[in-house]
């Protein structure tokens, strides 16, 4: 399968489009905030920013369905945020607080939550993958028809655990949707400079595994090819790749100076594929809506995340004892 | 000549075994590669094959004969003229393996040693038994018990599934799964590939999932490639998620040194596990341990390193007889009460911690035998308790000294019974250095009898 162009004329309904706008816009509002707040010192540690990427994560959970899982590595904000996660207590935990969702003691890069079946935010580049595959295990073994959807980067593809991945979910037909968010950078370092192959997904060949590469800045384009991966997937004939082209605008973490790159083709790629901007051509070309429709929309979002930062500055730090909770269950 | 066909060792840690089938009779003409005979080992069935060409000029062992040692001549190959009669047994090898001249041996007996290998006597009281006065005991080896225990879980619980390389169609590597595809079927009895890394992280991530996993590591030292799963992702993630997620499943396989295998196969990794929150750490000696302590493992709610050990799995000692027999986690098992020293060990270095026991005790010395049996938690109080009564502490295990088990009993019992102490705490270990393959250094390397003996001369001031 090619890669395939994004959709010209969208057979798409004016909500779901403002939906989608309004959920990127909630990505992008809140990473800003939290660029703000590390650079308060409120946020420590490492943290790892997804603006630019927002189509990505809104497009798929477009095509998941309730109860289906969701996991990825340390680059989590826009994942949590996507699968209907509140938002005060993503930020709290990123400002380690006792509100956090993980009561302060993972942070930015490890957090979970059950009930919305998001199992993590990892911290080791490509860990994550096997374990997706392990909760497509879990899935298929009780045989409830759930897809789990493992996100990693361009630069995790190059693990071994991740081929080692890949030959047991086709071996034993894991309900695995793989999602490789290329966004060209494995931290410093380009694709090319890293990677052997120019189209990831076809490595799943060698494992007959299906897949095809994806408009990562075209959320209708990510959505209808995360329709297809989990039509595969559900239908018990194995898992599916789904490269996603898309781009990071920030640094790899926020102490990243990004000098591996021109400001230029960041700009470029800002002014002339950016997701949200290219939904919002959509509604108000489409006369979906006005101006001051989004605006209102624009408003709402960022009280939200004013909202959030509040919270996350508020809640107290977690109680000293917490200290030694949680170890074991 | 007639050449002598021996017993053969067809694995590292094979003294005897069961010679299940002649596939040949005497009279008959076998070529180099004829299978003659099937063996059983601990460990498998296996074809056992000519090297030399002849006629099978007598048979001396017969089939159906447990307990035959390596080395045993079990058939004598004629050249053509020449007949079996002119075959002498004794002359014909310079090293016997045991006293008994096997030519004397009637092809049909039972060596009064049964296949499997006796554990050390059981002391004359277990204090605190793990289970009720006058229950019946039934002879069961490690593997046995082990297979029992987790047959039994999987029975209790649907979410129970094991998986590793060769767990089930070959039944195990080391046999340890033996028959429970054929209970449980492929869904929950899983062949793997050869990929630790990639199934350890499939098995935590179906933990997290809802499972309860049993991930078979072939031996421990291949855990090495998937410890990244077993230390960040099982371990980690129940407090990185606030009590959220956790991953209950169990890691076990054999730990430490087998025989002959070397330095990359031969490790104990007892001391790595136990220094991780979030783990626990069981690594039991005795069958009913062994059995007790698996069930507890599957049950708990937590990652579970379960370190067996390849040598003790032919072992066969007393399990009690119980429909559900469980021995809970932090709880160390007196194996022998003294009153001159307390000896602390577990799993494996039980044996030499028991042996010395026996022979102190000629020597008018009264120690006292500490199984820890799980390393994480463990059971500091019991040692405590022991040293506050003996005064005196040798720890014996057969991992490396630095940032051993023994290194960290020591720096507790100095902390919290410095008091009680007459004499410096001794720490037994295996030495400081790669496993080596050769035979006499093998031995040299691994933890001794004689040296936790010594040892416990030493603190005694004998």
């Amino acid at each position: 399968m090619a890669a395939r162009k994004s959709v010209k004329k969208p057979n798409v309904s004016a909500e779901e489009l403002t939906k989608h706008y309004r959920e990127m816009l909630l990505i992008r509002r809140f990473e800003e905030k939290s660029g703000q707040l590390y650079g308060m010192g409120l946020i420590g540690g490492f943290c790892h920013l997804y603006i630019g990427q927002e189509a990505v994560v809104v497009g798929l959970e477009a095509a998941a369905e309730e109860g289906d899982k969701r996991v990825t590595s340390y680059r989590d904000h826009g994942h949590m945020l996507a699968c209907g996660m509140d938002p005060d207590g993503v930020m709290a935990e990123l400002t380690g607080r006792e509100g956090g969702y993980s009561k302060g003691k993972g942070g930015s890069m490890h957090m979970f939550s059950k009930e919305k079946h998001f199992y993590g935010g990892h911290g080791i580049v490509g860990a994550q993958v096997p374990i997706g595959a392990g909760l497509a295990f879990a899935d298929k073994y009780k045989g409830n028809g759930r897809v789990t959807f493992t996100y990693f980067g361009d630069g995790a593809a190059n693990q071994g655990q991740v081929y080692e991945t890949f030959n047991m979910a086709a071996l034993w037909k894991l309900p695995v949707v793989f999602v490789i968010e290329n966004n060209q950078y494995a931290m410093g370092t380009a694709q090319q400079r890293s990677t052997s192959s120019a189209e990831i997904w076809e490595r799943g060949k060698a494992f007959g595994i299906p897949g095809e590469a994806v408009d990562g800045m075209n959320v209708l384009s990510v959505k209808e090819a995360g329709e297809r991966a989990v039509a595969h997937c559900r239908s018990g004939d194995g898992p599916y790749i789904l490269e996603v082209k898309t781009y990071r605008y920030r640094g790899h973490s926020m102490s990243d100076p990004a000098k591996y790159r021109t400001r230029e083709e960041v700009q470029k790629m800002r002014e002339e594929r950016d997701p949200i901007e290219q939904v919002r051509e959509m509604l108000l070309t489409g006369g979906h809506a006005s101006e001051e429709d989004l605006k209102a929309i624009d408003k709402e979002i960022k009280e939200i995340v004013s909202k959030s930062a509040e919270f996350a500055k508020e809640s107290p730090e977690p109680a000293l004892d917490e200290l030694w909770t949680d170890i074991y269950a | 000549m007639a050449t002598e066909i021996l017993m053969p060792a067809l694995s590292p840690t094979m003294e005897e075994g069961t010679l299940a089938k002649w596939l040949v009779k005497e009279g008959d003409t076998v070529n180099s590669g004829d299978i003659l005979a099937e063996i059983e080992t601990d460990k498998a069935t296996m074809e056992f094959e000519a090297v030399d060409e002849g006629t099978v000029g007598k048979i001396l062992i017969g089939e159906g004969t447990e307990g035959v040692k390596v080395n045993t001549p079990i058939a004598v190959l004629v050249e053509d003229g020449e007949s079996a009669d002119d075959y002498e047994a004794s002359s014909a090898r310079e090293e016997a393996p045991s006293g008994e001249a096997p030519a004397e041996k009637a092809p049909t007996d039972k060596p009064a040693a049964a296949a499997p290998e006796k554990a050390p006597a059981m002391p004359a009281k277990v204090l605190e038994p793990d289970y009720p006065e006058g229950t019946e005991m039934v002879q069961t080896t490690v593997r046995e018990a082990l297979r029992d225990a987790m047959a039994e879980e999987m029975r209790r619980d649907e979410d129970v599934f094991l998986m590793g390389e060769e767990v089930a169609e070959y039944q195990g590597a080391y046999k340890v799964s033996q028959g429970l595809l054929d209970e449980f079927g492929s869904k929950r009895v899983i062949d793997t590939p050869i990929t630790e890394h990639g199934f350890a992280g499939i098995a935590t991530g179906a933990a997290f999932g809802g499972l309860r996993p049993i991930v078979e590591f072939m031996t421990f030292n291949f855990a090495m490639q998937a410890i990244d799963h077993i230390i960040n992702s099982a371990a980690k993630t129940l407090y990185m998620s606030g009590g959220q997620l956790g991953a209950p499943m169990v890691f076990r396989g054999p730990n430490g040194a087998a025989a002959r295998v070397a330095a990359q196969h031969s490790q104990d990794y007892a001391a790595w596990y136990m220094q991780i929150p979030g783990l626990k750490v069981a690594m039991p000696y005795s069958a009913a341990d062994a059995k007790g302590l698996m069930k507890t493992a599957i049950r708990d709610n937590n990652p579970v390193i379960f370190l067996e050990n390849e040598i003790l799995y032919g072992r066969a000692f007393d399990v009690p007889k119980l429909d559900d027999f469980t021995i809970p986690f932090g709880k160390a098992r007196i194996w022998r009460e003294g009153s001159d020293v307390t000896i602390v060990s577990f799993g494996i270095g039980m044996q030499y911690a028991l042996e010395a026991a026996d022979k102190l005790a000629q020597d008018g010395i009264s120690a006292e035998v500490i199984d820890l049996r799980t390393l994480r938690p463990m059971d500091l109080p019991t040692v405590i308790e022991s040293v506050k009564k003996t005064n005196r502490l040798v720890t014996v295990e057969e991992g490396w000294p630095q940032g051993s088990v023994g290194s960290y009993i020591a720096s507790e019992v100095m902390q919290q019974a410095f008091d009680y102490l007459d004499a410096p705490v001794v720490t037994c270990t295996g030495k400081d250095v790669p496993m080596p393959y050769a035979a006499n250094l093998e031995r040299h390397a691994l933890i001794t009898t004689d040296e936790v003996v010594e040892a416990v001369k030493q603190v005694t001031y004998r």
